[in-house]
């Protein structure tokens, strides 16, 4: 079916924007560990990068539409892993997240099964039969993301678990949702967050998360914790102006993980506005221009695949950016291509090389 | 129903791009307050994140005695200190800190609401002088409480066992009513200011300008750099007229006693040597004192915080007669009055008792005195009458502030006829006189104005000022006044005082009230009071309880003719003015022998200890012929040392 694979409908354009912003990334990962016990980490960041590259291609070489025909067995190696972590994992900051693999590195399961539910629902709703979705199908997608999701929300590790909502969503919502169905997800999303919150019987989280989620409305409220972390990334982002400043806050550690999930707060601190507002303009285009490979894609299942990637993308930055500036909680969410990071880094690269595979195909039918 | 190659609806597409544009645009919008709309306030508050204004503590100027000798040091000691401008919730930690440095957590909550309204770079002193393991606390918990910090104060050292406490004062952190009070307008909360005494008299000399030093800091509040520092002025060392051998021995001779000691300098008005007992030790409160102790000392029935010097107003009993044998001369009637003492007089139907029940029999002034018949003096008061005593007693300073240069000196009272009337509404009885005659009655005096009427006398009517300071040695321009060194010229008749100082030279020989103080070689004159505290029916009601014993008083100086020092004595519960003409001695031989010890323009102290004299006399000489001068030549063995002189006050060296 696919023969005729040439680099030259490789997506360079959209690589260069990706390289760019991955680049301001190292920038400010340097500026920000400079004199710290982290410095250096700008160095192994841009291996990293290269690292993704390198899988990125590796990854547009393979035909999505044969990961595609494979993806069941993929989603049950997936909860396996999940399951594994839950019972082998590595305990550590009080959660089990990583399984230690032999040579010392430490693999992070709920990484890839973010790029295993893409495509599982990417295959899901490609093979959907009406053009509305049905009550049925609505709820298997909903199990299909939910049990991945249950399963990391047990480590705990409640960050990754909410990138799987929009996968589920961006799905559901090209795949026909009916309002009705919107609805009932706004309700069970009310419903859950009430009883998550309001009915002490219910452990689903542990008191620093909600404290972390409910921090951000009141950052006086508990000034050294989750509060403490949105007030300072806060006073980093507007101490930078319009023009940016002397990135005070980051260099005197006054900033939490400057480096990390704070590395917005930080590049706004010593950029401002205007270059904040640039970041962000980047990223816009690359957003945009993966929609724009989503409605070229040569079939149901590429549209999919790469709205899926973005989505997970948008919701990244939402949530991370939104954080930085005192919207959202502080979830431990990195800001994708430029946190530091290897798993973030490969994950992206690897989102990105799905989407490649999807474009190089586009004229293949 | 459609196929597998059916695309997906561009219109939801079209929508998710939409959806992304919003997400960017609230985003953007999020940017757009912090950054431009709020910048202002978050560069403050980045600003205030990162630098600390750090005190530099002024140290309090030293406190020394006339010779320069040290009386009240500085030592260094940590406080813990309380950094306002990091973002911690210090109600929430103050049960940790009120643990670690073995404070109340409610008093450290209440140290910060009471501070809440300074300003947040100002760090609140959390508490003075802390001990290592309270300083190890806070280097323990670093991270945990980065707002606790520690700074490097001086600290004030006062001698031990409370010597010169009260005149010396002691220093405190201003408080609230004293920061609304006009002199203290440029105060903040926390300083440490003069509570008492000296340190209070000129605290503006003594309490410098502290400086403050403006710190970069990372959040673990380690200081990474400095922006700028104001220095710290330190306070003007303060010299006082005090001699510390002099107070020494006034302190040991009132030791254990309550009651006061002051010596002066009947020229200057300087005042030598100042005690008040009991006395309490300024150490334990130089910053803050636990309620308990505090109540402790103001309740105790002997007014340990009372300098009784010039707080004490009490009856002066008999010493009184010198100010009634002054104005009885200078009216004329003492000089010829003649009376009989049969051990007490009637006046005005109630009968007088003198002390002595037998009666002194034939009395004149100067036996009055030097006996102190109180029958003679009854009737001196009888003839002078009331406004005459009080003219005189006025003219000396009984009953007003003597203008000392120490806080809260009060004036006592000296009654008259105008006085009664505007107190009690009342007329004044005649046999009321009677009882003022021997310094009983409505008279109350302290021990410093006792002292300054009875140099007046001793100097034939030049009144000094008494002062703790000399005004010559002061800063330029921080004395409004001049009035240290005003002399108040009161009109004496030179054969009165003459007279009158002689009697009292007689009240320590063996004919006079206090024989037993008498020292040899040293020409004293004095006049010795016992003052009731109650009527002698009323104590005898409460078994002559040693409560009501009655005070003892001596006022006296030395030489008899131009003085070089005068010396008041309160010895209360001391029952005879004898006791207390003791202790005036002890202090009048500790200030002789030091005038001998001290050489004057002689001879430095040669090396071998030995001094080469000639001598010329008259004497029957060897041949036998009448009155022959005589000449020799001697080798004086002089001791090797002197006796040591104190270098500074007690515990300060």
């Amino acid at each position: 079916m696919s023969r005729y694979v040439s680099y030259r409908d490789f997506d360079w354009l959209l690589l260069g924007f990706v390289l760019l912003i991955c680049g301001l990334g190292v920038m400010e990962i340097q500026s920000a560990t400079v004199h710290t016990k982290f410095a250096g980490s700008h160095i192994r960041q841009i291996y990293w990068i290269l690292a993704g590259v390198g899988v990125m291609f590796l990854m547009s070489l393979v035909n999505y539409q044969a990961l595609l025909d494979q993806i069941h067995w993929f989603y049950i190696a997936s909860i396996a892993s999940l399951v594994a972590v839950l019972l082998f994992g590595t305990k550590a900051l009080g959660a089990k997240r990583w399984i230690k693999m032999p040579g010392g590195n430490h693999f992070q399961p709920s990484e890839w099964v973010k790029l295993v539910l893409i495509l599982a629902v990417a295959k899901f709703f490609a093979e959907m039969r009406q053009r509305e979705l049905s009550w049925g199908d609505f709820f298997k997608a909903g199990a299909m993301v939910g049990v991945p999701m249950l399963l990391v929300l047990k480590q705990p590790d409640l960050g990754t678990a909410l990138t799987y909502l929009p996968i589920a969503a961006i799905g559901m919502f090209l795949g026909g949702m009916q309002w009705k169905q919107g609805l009932a997800v706004c309700l069970a999303a009310i419903v859950g967050l009430g009883v998550v919150f309001y009915v002490p019987a219910v452990h689903v989280l542990k008191g620093y998360q909600k404290q972390r989620l409910t921090s951000y409305q009141d950052p006086d409220s508990d000034p050294q914790g989750a509060g403490y972390q949105v007030k300072q990334s806060m006073i980093a982002v507007g101490s930078g102006g319009i023009w940016g400043g002397k990135g005070t806050q980051t260099h005197g550690a006054f900033l939490p993980v400057p480096q990390t999930d704070f590395i917005f707060a930080a590049f706004s601190e010593e950029h401002g506005f205007v270059g904040a507002l640039a970041v962000l303009l980047l990223y816009f285009i690359v957003l945009m221009r993966l929609t724009q490979n989503a409605q070229t894609a040569p079939d149901r299942a590429g549209t999919f695949v790469v709205m899926g990637v973005v989505a997970v993308l948008s919701f990244h930055i939402l949530v991370n950016v939104g954080m930085v500036v005192g919207f959202m909680p502080v979830t431990g969410i990195p800001l994708p291509l430029m946190s530091y990071g290897g798993s973030s880094v490969l994950f992206m690269f690897l989102a990105l090389g799905m989407v490649m595979n999807v474009r190089m195909r586009r004229f293949v039918n | 129903m459609f196929g597998r190659d059916e695309k997906v609806s561009a219109l939801r597409l079209t929508a998710s791009q939409y959806i992304i544009l919003g997400i960017f645009l609230i985003l953007a919008w999020g940017l757009w307050r912090l950054q431009v709309m709020q910048s202002d306030y978050y560069s403050l508050a980045a600003e205030r994140n990162h630098t600390r204004n750090v005190p530099v503590l002024a140290p309090r100027g030293k406190i020394l005695d006339r010779e320069g000798r040290i009386i009240v040091d500085n030592y260094p000691s940590f406080s813990a200190l309380l950094l306002r401008d990091s973002s911690r919730d210090l109600n929430g930690d103050a049960d940790l800190i009120a643990q670690g440095l073995h404070l109340n957590s409610d008093e450290v909550r209440a140290r910060i609401k009471r501070f809440a309204s300074m300003p947040q770079y100002q760090p609140i002193f959390l508490k003075e002088d802390i001990t290592p393991d309270e300083l190890q606390f806070i280097e323990a918990h670093r991270n945990e409480l980065p707002e606790l910090d520690t700074i490097m104060a001086h600290r004030r050292l006062y001698p031990r066992n409370g010597f010169m406490a009260h005149l010396v004062g002691y220093v405190g952190e201003v408080s609230e009513d004293m920061l609304n009070q006009p002199a203290f307008e440029l105060y903040n909360p926390g300083d440490v200011v003069g509570i008492s005494g000296v340190e209070r008299q000129y605290n503006t000399l003594l309490m410098g300008k502290n400086g403050s030093r403006q710190a970069l800091v990372d959040s673990h509040g380690r200081e990474v750099g400095r922006l700028g520092e104001t220095e710290a002025i330190p306070g003007k060392q303060l010299k006082l007229t005090i001699d510390l051998d002099l107070q020494i021995a006034a302190e040991e001779a009132l030791a254990g006693k309550n009651g006061a000691v002051v010596a002066m300098d009947p020229h200057t008005g300087e005042i030598l040597a100042m005690v008040s007992g009991p006395t309490f030790d300024p150490n334990d409160f130089a910053v803050r004192v636990s309620r308990d102790e505090w109540n402790k000392l103001v309740n105790d029935p002997d007014k340990p915080l009372l300098n009784k010097a010039i707080q004490a107003q009490l009856a002066p009993g008999s010493t009184f007669k010198i100010i009634m044998s002054v104005a009885g001369w200078q009216e004329h009637i003492a000089q010829d009055l003649h009376v009989n003492c049969t051990g007490g007089a009637e006046f005005y139907g109630r009968r007088f008792g003198c002390w002595v029940k037998g009666g002194h029999g034939a009395v004149t002034l100067e036996k009055a005195i030097y006996q102190s018949c109180d029958v003679f003096f009854y009737t001196l008061a009888n003839k002078l009458g009331i406004d005459r005593i009080a003219k005189y007693a006025t003219d000396f300073g009984l009953g007003q502030k003597t203008g000392i240069d120490l806080p809260n000196e009060v004036s006592g009272v000296m009654p008259s006829e105008e006085w009664k009337i505007r107190n009690f509404k009342q007329k004044w009885f005649a046999g009321e006189t009677i009882s003022v005659g021997i310094g009983q009655g409505a008279v109350a005096i302290t021990p410093v104005q006792l002292l300054r009427a009875v140099s007046a006398i001793s100097m034939g009517g030049k009144m000094v000022v008494p002062h703790v300071i000399n005004p010559t040695e002061m800063p330029p321009g921080y004395l409004e006044t001049g009035h240290y060194t005003e002399v108040k010229s009161v009109a004496l008749d030179p054969n009165g005082w003459n007279f009158i100082t002689d009697a009292m030279s007689r009240v320590l020989l063996p004919e006079g009230t206090a024989p037993s103080a008498h020292v040899p070689g040293i020409d004293i004159a004095g006049k010795t009071g016992s003052a009731q505290i109650v009527s002698l029916t009323t104590r005898a009601k409460f078994k002559n309880s040693d409560a009501l014993a009655q005070n003892g008083w001596f006022v006296g100086f030395t030489p008899r003719r131009n003085p070089d020092i005068v010396v008041c004595v309160l010895f209360q519960g001391g029952e005879h003015g004898r006791l207390a003409a003791r202790l005036a001695t002890q202090v009048i031989k500790a200030y002789v022998d030091k005038q001998k010890r001290t050489p004057q323009k002689m001879v430095e102290q040669p090396q071998n200890g030995t001094v080469d004299m000639g001598g010329l006399w008259s004497a029957p000489g060897d041949y036998g012929d009448k009155d022959g001068l005589q000449a020799a030549g001697f080798a004086i063995d002089l001791p090797k040392k002197r006796s040591v002189l104190a270098t500074a006050a007690p515990g300060m060296n």
